[in-house]
């Protein structure tokens, strides 16, 4: 698989323009405070873009950790090294971690640092409330964190968090598991308000909407996504709290309530919110496929309306999490229909990936390398949903191994390797050196393997009826968890791969051009690399270029 | 659209503001769990006040000193609609769960369809709306309710009225009748203390006549998230009014160049049209 050729782009790299002395110009005139209180104070998109990567890449690691904690726990059958109590701690927090703390901060993050450069505008639409957004997230995760030494431990519910396991059962720790997801949420409404205007407002005279890269579509579908659906996971916890502390029943059927009330709350934000997690890596995708196919996008509008009906189609699916709980048979059948339905943008985009492939000029780089893997492994995590979304087959599936292979495969293999590629493409942008090859493709191939090796098995010792979340199993699904475990290790060493290759790239390596990849046509790669601080401050005209995609 | 458009060098508000909130979440959850730390909350309270007020001070001074252009305009207003639309969002959930309540889990806890197995749990229950008894005798439900043909129908026209006259503030203030604009922005204000006042009493009422407290099943649940979560909306309208007037009294504002004003405006009147649910889904149906 490996390409015998040169990297292309260092064919090209003599026809490229370098403008990086321009670059140290524009860099002299920033005279803002230094130090610690430079990234405190930041109003530029690009270094709030870094703190929310970094932010990111440390959520990530820290997650990972709960999660080789749960591997090496399941190992072996039995009850090997830590209590269940601390086990169910260590899944609960896992989720939230990675959902709350890194997937999403990491698509903010490549938002914050690519929308407005690809846009063509000096920076985002809000630049003070930019930072806000930024600098409430280590305030929630510090709480959420802080959990972990409260007297009862951390949440330990799972990260959905179900009444009344969560309000009559919870640890008292709950009250500040609330409060964290508070102020995430409202970091997250806050970015995305700001997503929306400057996708809206900002834009290069003569970039129509039609014109936008699709990784400015998808986000913009994304924004108006979280727009919708935090608001509505802030009065389902904020009610959670009335029932905790103010005797309220809300989830409580002796009062009157409903527990069921709290599934439908949550989920009706939940399953847009995988959508959330999920978009925005379609747009990377469709960036960098064709920038390493060296063809424009097959089907940019279809791509565009894929997306906004799978927008849509998320707020009429909630119910199919819930298949188990009692429903009527109505609403079993329509949501399961409407679950199906969404197989049908999603084939559209999938189909366009493969198409722009199609009799391309392919080589391998990195970020290719995992885009193709992203195509390959979310696909069958979304054949996987398929088999879900059918009733009588999820009352099988539910609660087991089965939904833990399936939403990794789209949140690990898709919205992580995504957000990986993402960043080995925009690399040679924000530091100016292209990453590591050598070290990106160790990188690439040991992650492939630990993560089909981690999550593959779980399909099978799902289907054979291993629940989630017990931290013990019966005997015959001892082999299918050694595997998952060694792979899962495996997965969580290789991305210290990752860091050394950041590392590297920071420091040094190979010079990039304005356009670091030949095939890249948006107009991020029209500004030198690395990019100055910055850019745009008078907007490039568009309006003589000719209709670009259609 | 000429590059003029204004990004500010750096400022401290934002990363004091999230030290704020931290400080003011933290309190309160001390407060909740462990019963102390009512300082570290009120201190964090104050904090979040003082640099929202720091912060817009901010915007206003550079908006006075014409740095914003008509681009900065529309990112305020993208900015300001989908604030409010995130809002509608939130109330959605609140409604929503009345109208679960009401249609699906009451019905279910009393046998009706395909989910009255539920009924084994309490098989003497009676569903009723608004729910008086309920399933569990260990919770008692509200002795009485609050009648909407009273101070719920005065709020009502409180409100509205304070709708018509904001609007007739903002049309003098288009037309340049400062002193037209600030008489019936202050009219506004009034009408608006004046729903808080009588919001105030019927939760006296609610709780000392009616028995309808926050621990009396799911009536009692609903009635105050719903309506709690509205007077605090028209508390924080009621504030930026103020503000509105302040800054007219200070001569600012000219014809075509008062945003601030207008967000206001839309703000109270979405809590105007969330009040009207309310009166129409909480009191009288």
């Amino acid at each position: 698989m490996a390409p015998k050729l040169p990297p292309q782009h260092t064919l090209e790299q003599s026809s490229a323009t370098t403008t990086a002395g321009q670059a140290q110009e524009h860099d002299h005139h920033h005279g803002g405070p230094t130090g610690i209180k430079r990234w405190l104070l930041t109003t530029n998109h690009k270094e709030i873009g870094t703190l929310y990567l970094l932010f990111s890449l440390s959520m990530f690691f820290i997650g990972g950790i709960f999660a080789l904690v749960v591997r090496a726990e399941l190992f072996q059958p039995g009850l090997q090294l830590v209590e269940p109590e601390f086990f169910n701690q260590m899944t609960t927090m896992h989720g939230l971690i990675m959902v709350f703390g890194a997937v999403m901060p990491a698509f903010v993050g490549l938002a914050n640092w690519m929308i407005p450069l690809q846009v063509g505008a000096p920076d985002m639409a809000l630049p003070r409330l930019n930072n806000f957004s930024f600098w409430l997230l280590p305030v929630a995760f510090g709480l959420l964190l802080s959990t972990l030494f409260m007297p009862g431990g951390a949440p330990n519910f799972g990260w959905t968090f179900y009444a009344p396991l969560s309000t009559d059962y919870g640890p008292p720790s709950t009250t500040f598991f609330i409060f964290s997801l508070h102020i995430a949420g409202i970091s997250s409404i806050l970015g995305a308000i700001n997503i929306i205007a400057t996708i809206l407002n900002m834009r290069a005279p003569g970039m129509r909407m039609m014109d936008m890269p699709l990784f400015v579509w998808t986000w913009l579908i994304t924004a108006f996504l979280l727009i919708a659906v935090m608001p509505v996971l802030a009065g389902v916890i904020t009610m959670m709290l009335m029932d905790i502390n103010f005797g309220t029943s809300f989830f409580d059927a002796g009062g009157g309530g409903d527990p069921v009330l709290f599934q439908h709350l949550f989920w009706f934000f939940g399953h847009p919110e995988v959508y959330i997690m999920i978009l925005p890596a379609f747009g990377i995708v469709s960036a960098i496929v064709p920038a390493f196919a060296r063809k424009p996008l097959f089907g940019y509008a279809s791509m565009v309306y894929a997306t906004a009906s799978i927008a849509i189609l998320s707020f009429l699916v909630w119910v199919h999490h819930m298949f188990v709980v009692g429903l009527p048979l109505a609403a079993e059948l329509f949501f399961m229909y409407t679950t199906m339905l969404i197989a049908v943008p999603t084939g559209v985009k999938v189909f366009n990936w493969v198409t722009t492939l199609f009799r391309g000029s392919i080589t391998f780089e990195t970020p290719m390398l995992f885009a193709l893997a992203f195509i390959v492994m979310f696909t069958i995590g979304g054949f996987s949903g398929l088999m879900l979304a059918i009733v009588p087959a999820d009352f099988q599936y539910h609660d087991t191994y089965f939904v833990v292979a399936h939403f990794h495969y789209v949140l690990v293999p898709g919205a992580v390797f995504a957000i990986i590629a993402g960043a080995y493409y925009w690399l040679p942008k924000w530091t100016g050196h292209y990453p590591d090859e050598r070290l990106g493709r160790w990188h690439f191939w040991l992650s492939v393997i630990g993560v089909n090796l981690t999550f593959f098995p779980m399909h099978f010792s799902g289907l054979a009826g291993m629940p989630r979340r017990i931290p013990d199993y019966a005997l015959q699904f001892a082999d299918f968890n050694m595997v998952s475990s060694i792979g899962g290790f495996i997965f969580g060493v290789s991305q210290l791969l990752f860091i050394a290759v950041l590392i590297k790239c920071v420091r040094g390596g190979e010079k990039a051009p304005a356009k670091a990849w030949d095939g890249a046509e948006d107009l991020e790669w029209t500004v030198p690399s690395p990019a100055p601080l910055h850019t745009f401050e008078t907007p490039p005209d568009l309006t003589s270029q000719a209709p670009q995609r259609h | 659209m000429s590059g003029s458009y204004y990004v500010p060098e750096t400022s401290k508000w934002p990363a004091l503001g999230s030290a704020a909130v931290g400080l003011m979440m933290i309190g309160m959850g001390v407060v909740l769990v462990h019963g102390v730390g009512s300082l570290v909350l009120g201190l964090g309270t104050v904090a979040v006040l003082a640099v929202m007020w720091f912060w817009f001070r901010d915007v206003v001074i550079e908006s006075r000193q014409g740095l914003y252009d008509a681009q900065m305009d529309r990112s305020f207003r993208w900015g300001m609609g989908w604030f409010i639309f995130s809002e509608v969002m939130f109330f959605a959930a609140f409604f929503g769960t009345l109208y679960y309540v009401r249609v699906f889990a009451l019905p279910w806890l009393d046998g009706e369809g395909a989910k009255g197995i539920a009924t084994l749990l309490w098989p003497d229950f009676t569903a009723s709306w608004p729910l008086m008894n309920p399933p569990d005798s260990s919770i008692s439900g509200p002795r009485d309710i609050v009648s909407p043909w009273q101070l719920p129908l005065v709020n009502t026209l409180f409100l509205v009225a304070s709708s018509i006259t904001l609007t007739v503030s903002h049309e003098a203030l288009k037309e340049g009748l400062r002193a037209t604009a600030r008489n019936w922005l202050i009219v506004t204000l009034a009408l608006g203390a004046c729903f808080l006042v009588v919001q105030g009493v019927e939760y006296y009422e609610a709780y000392t006549h009616y028995g309808i407290t926050l621990d009396a099943g799911i009536y009692g649940s609903t009635f105050f998230l719903l309506t709690g979560f509205h007077g605090f909306h028209v508390t924080v309208g009621v504030v930026t009014l103020a503000v509105m007037l302040g800054r007219i009294l200070k001569g600012h504002f000219s014809r075509d160049d008062h945003f601030a004003f207008e967000a206001g405006a839309w703000y109270w009147h979405f809590v105007d049209v969330v009040w009207i649910g309310l009166f129409l889904f909480v009191y009288v149906f």
